[in-house]
């Protein structure tokens, strides 16, 4: 997990006062059992409190320790936006927002998770307008089988962000870490380059 | 860039069709809002399945222990070949490869049991528990292994014209050789998934991720002894198929089904990815040996080619694969005397089955090989060996006694690419670049592209649609054609609204079903709006015909001259809403309800004689491609690449782009970076993205122009459009084909012994061996 350092993330999880941190795992139900018999050693599988905010909405879930965000979203927040692709974070499908930057939400584990998260269905605004990389993908088919696309978006969003889309080459070398087996790279690409005229215009 | 600058076909202006449409499902898409199998709701109850693949490649299996399985909890059931109450058999044709093994184990991985349980973790958990004893035989690995043992999946075939040996002889220069083509992982970014949820009286209800829903259903009533009417599979997309959810989705299908049918509870399957690349089939890996006679200009006069294939442990779909490698080794060259024989050798790994170019891409290549090498032996350059090659006239009849009609066309595509892609001014460059540059070689190829559209089983080429209108004038379209991201919904969508004359969002289109469309191809073959789209426009014009009767009466004018556009029926001045004229068609009791049946004509096809017409049409292309080389790491980059490709009239030119540019893209990863390697016991390990490289945003070349060759179908398909699915996929060849010119400037006129996949290491390899051989 990256912290933010940005002050302004600092004030947003102080709004959304997120509980969750790593250090303050602890199992929400004891069981009867673990009562009567202190010395027997905790059970790993018992479900673990974790209270993300997603797309600026609080979320309590109680988790085994070790669900990744990808399926906590998946599974249990009912957002099925984020793609399973491989599971090893090699492929790019499951990337969200997580305090603003892109994560490979199958490689965090959502105990970890103390930033507000963004995923692809929190994109638009709330009046339900496409953000601009949105329409761009749309103006520029920068799709086909649509199964990439939620994770192109949320990398590319942030690649704009992260000051890595000045050129076509810049952007093909920060949007390589998402496969489109489809190959509609070009269009990735060109759209980018257009929303990156809009979100920064 | 959307391409709105192509203009209607024929001039004919067309509201729907030939427009560069986005997707059917773009706006959801961009939002995460379309739903895959994996992202619907489960139903109360439902059980998640985990596979245990055998250890072993090849050898008897004596003992399955899933005691410990059992134990697991959450654990519901346990399945295994004794619990299919039908036939342990998901092949699609020739009753060869079971549900679970049984008896023997036939490659690493294969499915032997499979557990249900309340949870996917606690389902992963109990897999691997399971204690399978195999008493080990040595598998056959490779194409020699299984050519030792005489193994192989189905009969040698082969097309003879002529006595090539003979030809060959008596030819002024011969050449003769040995070529390595890899296969490829499809790397569909959905993997193999399925959800089954039983139905009242033993019916099943499949939600499958599959290009072959028909089949899907087939496999499963076979699994489960039913009645075909008792299953129905459904599937609304796909998250990728390029060919590997043709017949590898029956499996993961049945197996959902099965559990579903033991546990009385829905039962969903997805598979992890590396148990998906383990346990699905691929694209065929070859050895070509060849031996070819030509003339000084190097005109063919007698060819021998045999194709030893690595189908894996069953014959899938090897006939059809490996008999259309057999239709392209032609590639677009005109050979007078030949014979192109096929083994299907039997090897103890997955598999092998349909994969975007269905064997057709490894036959061309291997053409395009010896046209290089030929052009090699003559110093010339190999796009004049491909011009004089070329069909033409006096010059048209294929190894399968097929007339190529057109091949003006493909004559055409390639003078055009020519001139503008400046061919022969880079090669100068090219050359001077070279000889003043020891270390970075470029190199640069232009080849054609010629490939045969229809089923090359004939009765495959037929499919079926259902149109319904609503008395609201809103029209529900469904079609046996599958959508997995190609945008044959919205193509086929297109021509439906241009037959009514209504808007596009006035057509829904809805999940491709069993129980709907009946009796389906597979969406493959790239025939997907071919046949689907001709099949919805029957449906619609047999309604549309019934509701020009109905406005003809109302406007006291002949059926025939009323005119459906711009959401009205118009007769001259006159015109009624389409929404009215539904409402009154369903008042006056008219059918607003019609199933269309489309077959392609002309085709014939006597495969024991190797003679008739398989293919409707051919569908052209051609591309340049220029790389450059590290000659001391084998590592390359395309630099630029020129496509000039025939789709016929479009029926949506952004889709087809679509189609050409990723096509390409993805045959240019099965040359240059996608390498499978199994290991002497049989296991594949290459089996994740970590090992197996497809092509990524920084492997496409920066300089990527593609143009649509302008010109129409002449025979008479949807709209003169022609297929686009597979066609694209190899223009690759240029880039292998470039590579392989780029190697050839360190030693011309020797041989460039460079096998395909052209990676870092085969680079480097045929670097040293043309070295070498001075």
């Amino acid at each position: 997990m990256t912290h933010s350092n940005d002050p302004r993330g600092a004030s947003r999880r102080d709004f959304f006062k997120i509980s969750a941190s790593a250090a303050a795992v602890a199992p929400v139900v004891a069981s009867t059992a673990l009562h009567a018999q202190p010395e027997q050693k905790p059970d790993p599988f018992a479900p673990v409190e974790v209270d993300l905010v997603v797309n600026g909405q609080r979320r309590r879930m109680a988790l085994d320790a070790r669900t990744t965000l990808l399926d906590a979203l998946r599974r249990h927040a009912g957002l099925t936006g984020a793609k399973k692709g491989c599971d090893h974070g090699q492929c790019g499908a499951c990337t969200v927002h997580v305090g603003g930057k892109r994560t490979l939400s199958c490689l965090t584990l959502a105990v970890m998770v103390r930033e507000p998260v963004t995923t692809i269905e929190g994109l638009a605004a709330t009046d339900g307008a496409l953000h601009p990389m949105q329409q761009a993908f749309i103006d520029h088919d920068a799709f086909q089988c649509g199964y990439c696309t939620p994770g192109q978006i949320m990398s590319a969003v942030a690649c704009v962000k992260e000051g890595h889309a000045g050129s076509a080459d810049e952007i093909r070398e920060y949007m390589s870490g998402n496969l489109c087996r489809c190959a509609a790279y070009p269009h990735i690409v060109t759209a980018i380059q257009q929303a990156k005229t809009q979100m920064e215009g | 860039m959307r391409p709105n600058d192509h203009p209607a076909p024929g001039g004919v202006q067309l509201r729907h069709v030939s427009q560069p449409l986005p997707h059917d499902s773009a706006a959801k898409h961009v939002q995460g809002a379309a739903p895959y199998i994996d992202d619907l709701p489960e139903p109360a109850g439902t059980l998640h399945l985990a596979v245990g693949g055998s250890p072993m490649a090849r050898g008897r299996l004596i003992a399955v222990d899933l005691e410990k399985v059992r134990a697991v909890p959450g654990v519901v059931a346990v399945l295994t070949a004794a619990d299919v109450p039908g036939k342990n058999d998901i092949s699609p044709a020739f009753g060869d490869e079971p549900l679970f093994a049984h008896g023997h184990v036939m490659f690493h991985g294969q499915p032997v049991f499979a557990v249900a349980a309340e949870t996917r973790d606690a389902a992963r958990r109990a897999a691997r528990l399971g204690a399978i004893t195999v008493v080990q035989e040595k598998p056959a690995v490779t194409v020699e292994d299984a050519e030792k043992r005489g193994d192989t999946v189905l009969p040698d075939y082969a097309f003879i014209r002529g006595d090539a040996s003979a030809a060959i002889d008596a030819a002024p220069n011969q050449i003769a050789g040995q070529f390595r083509i890899g296969g490829q992982e499809h790397f569909y970014l959905e993997g193999q998934v399925a959800l089954a949820i039983p139905g009242e009286d033993g019916a099943m209800h499949v939600h499958t991720s599959t290009q072959h829903p028909t089949e899907v259903q087939h496999v499963c009533a076979r699994i489960l002894g039913l009645p075909d009417a008792m299953v129905t599979a459904e599937v609304r997309r796909m998250g990728g198929g390029f060919g590997g959810k043709e017949s590898q989705a029956s499996q993961w299908a049945a197996m959902a089904a099965l559990a579903a049918r033991v546990t009385g509870r829905p039962c969903k399957i997805r598979l992890d990815r590396d148990d998906d690349m383990a346990m699905t089939g691929k694209r065929h890996d070859f050895r070509v040996d060849y031996a070819v006679g030509f003339d000084d200009e190097g005109r063919i006069q007698g060819v021998e080619m045999a194709f030893l294939a690595r189908c894996g442990c069953s014959a899938d779909l090897s006939q059809g694969v490996v008999d259309r490698t057999m239709f392209h080794a032609d590639a677009s060259y005109f050979l007078p005397e030949l014979i192109i024989s096929s083994r299907r050798l039997k090897t103890n790994t997955v598999s092998n089955t349909a994969f975007r170019g269905f064997g057709g891409p490894q036959g061309m290549l291997a053409m395009e090989r010896i046209i290089d090498e030929i052009a090699c032996r003559l110093g010339r350059d190999p796009l004049d060996v491909r011009k004089v090659n070329h069909y033409g006239p006096e010059r048209d009849t294929t190894p399968y006694g097929m007339t190529v009609e057109d091949h003006d066309v493909g004559a055409a595509i390639l003078e055009q690419l020519e001139r503008s892609s400046n061919y022969r001014e880079r090669r100068e460059a090219i050359a001077g670049f070279n000889a003043s540059s020891p270390i970075l070689r470029k190199g640069i190829a232009l080849t054609p592209v010629k490939f045969g559209i229809s089923f090359t089983l004939t009765q495959l080429n037929q499919a079926g649609a259902l149109v319904h209108v609503y008395s609201d004038g809103s029209v529900q379209l469904n079609h046996g054609g599958t959508e997995m991201g190609q945008g044959l919904y919205q193509k086929v969508a297109q021509v439906v609204a241009e037959e009514f004359g209504v808007g596009m969002d006035r057509v829904r289109v809805t999940a491709t079903t069993t129980d709907k469309v009946p009796n389906t191809s597979p969406t493959a073959a790239s025939s997907g709006s071919d046949l689907n789209g001709m099949a919805a426009r029957m449906a619609a014009r047999q309604i549309r015909d019934r509701l020009a009767i109905l406005a003809g009466e109302h406007f006291g004018v002949p059926a025939k001259e009323v005119v459906f556009r711009d959401d009205h029926a118009f007769a001259g001045n006159e015109s009624l809403p389409f929404a009215e004229l539904a409402r009154r068609a369903h008042a006056a009791r008219i059918h607003l309800s019609a199933a269309g049946h489309y077959k392609t004509p002309k085709l014939h096809w006597d495969r024991q004689k190797g003679v008739g017409r398989p293919f409707f049409y051919f569908a052209y292309g051609a591309a340049c491609a220029e790389v450059v080389i590290d000659t001391l790491t084998g590592e390359n980059r395309v630099l630029r690449v020129d496509i000039l490709h025939d789709v016929g009239r479009s029926l949506n030119p952004a889709i087809d782009i679509g189609q050409i540019e990723g096509g390409f893209v993805q045959g240019m990863g099965w040359l240059t970076t996608e390498e499978l390697v199994y290991d002497k016991d049989g296991r594949l390990r290459t089996h994740a993205p970590s090992t197996y490289k497809i092509p990524v945003a920084s492997d496409v070349p920066a300089d990527f122009r593609v143009t649509l060759f302008d010109g129409e179908n002449r025979e008479e398909t949807v709209y003169r459009s022609k297929a686009v699915g597979e066609p694209p996929l190899m223009l690759a060849n240029a880039v292998f084909c470039a590579i392989a010119d780029a190697v050839q400037s360190i030693a011309p006129g020797r041989p460039v012994p460079l096998d395909a996949p052209a990676t870092p290491e085969a680079i480097l390899k045929a670097i040293q061996g043309i070295v070498a051989a001075g």
